[in-house]
């Protein structure tokens, strides 16, 4: 129970440190480490298919997703820094204070959520058979297997879900290009025709 | 249904709802374009968290699985769009201020 507490309280120290941080790369690397952090979490829940995806997916590509639009956009001069910060502190100070407050509710209310979300094990299934002697058997049908196994759920019951994500994804790849689309058009903008110029 | 389910699941609705906290506050407060999509992405973590510890406590880990990896998905596909969007903006605006984004004003 211990490494749960650790990890969640980690978990949310690298969040609140994500959020506040003054450096756009700083916050980046953060993020990824909140993403392995999840997944560690993800692990231990013996969800290891989603804590692999987590790892490799949120806190890969994302991050190299992020380091790329934070290397293509204009970095701030030393001034607007000095002026940022001086603001920012401003503005996030509240943050770790509402927090520390929230937790401090959430704890003191101790809700048992177990109630309400956790429901009882299922009664075992059975179904009657005819034994080659011709006598009648009860048989336990194999229904636990059945809907702890993730590819028989991705493939039967969510293949909805998957044709999604197909969907998804090419919508993705379309939005990226017309987004980096090169348009004649654009030359019509005098600020374009001066970067172009220059 | 595992012995500890019932601790982890009331230590994480705990830890929950201070990451939505911290998303929406990062959301609301900034004025930098990049920092709203590190605001969605941790409401997005807090979310994920939520899905695995309700599988754990009521022993549907298949189908949260499944469902974690379609929002893990469409978080990435939601992240590349937004990336080459805030990119657009910030060439055309020359800043990732919220408060320059002005061009469409009446």
């Amino acid at each position: 129970m211990t490494i749960y507490i650790i990890l969640l309280v980690l978990l949310t120290l690298a969040s609140l440190w994500a959020v506040i941080k003054g450096s756009l790369v700083k916050s980046a690397i953060t993020l990824a480490v909140v993403s392995v952090i999840l997944s560690i979490i993800m692990f231990k829940l013996d969800s290891p298919l989603a804590a692999v995806f987590e790892l490799s997916v949120c806190a890969g590509l994302i991050t190299v997703i992020f380091m790329s639009t934070i290397s293509l956009t204009k970095p701030m001069t030393p001034f607007e820094a000095k002026i940022s910060y001086t603001d920012r502190v401003k503005r996030y100070w509240r943050l770790p204070v509402i927090l520390v407050i929230a937790a401090i509710v959430l704890i003191k209310l101790d809700i048992k959520w177990d109630k309400y979300l956790m429901k009882q094990s299922p009664a075992i299934s059975t179904e009657k058979v005819i034994t080659c002697h011709g006598e009648e058997e009860a048989v336990e049908l194999d229904t636990q297997h059945e809907g702890k196994d993730v590819r028989h759920i991705m493939w039967n019951k969510r293949r909805i879900d998957i044709l999604g994500q197909v969907i998804v994804l090419l919508v993705g790849v379309f939005a990226v290009v017309v987004l980096f689309k090169y348009s004649p058009d654009n030359l019509s903008d005098p600020e374009i025709k001066e970067e172009k110029n220059v | 249904m595992f012995k500890d389910a019932a601790q982890v699941l009331n230590l994480a609705m705990i830890v929950i709802p201070l990451l939505l906290i911290a998303g929406i506050y990062c959301i609301l407060v900034t004025r930098n374009l990049i920092r709203i999509i590190i605001g969605l992405e941790i409401l997005t973590k807090a979310v994920t968290l939520l899905l695995v510890v309700a599988g754990y406590a009521t022993g549907e880990l298949a189908l949260t699985q499944a469902l974690v990896i379609t929002l893990i998905i469409i978080e990435v596909v939601i992240m590349v769009v937004a990336a080459g969007i805030i990119i657009n903006v910030s060439r055309l605006n020359n800043s990732l201020d919220v408060r320059k984004l002005d061009k469409m004003k009446g």
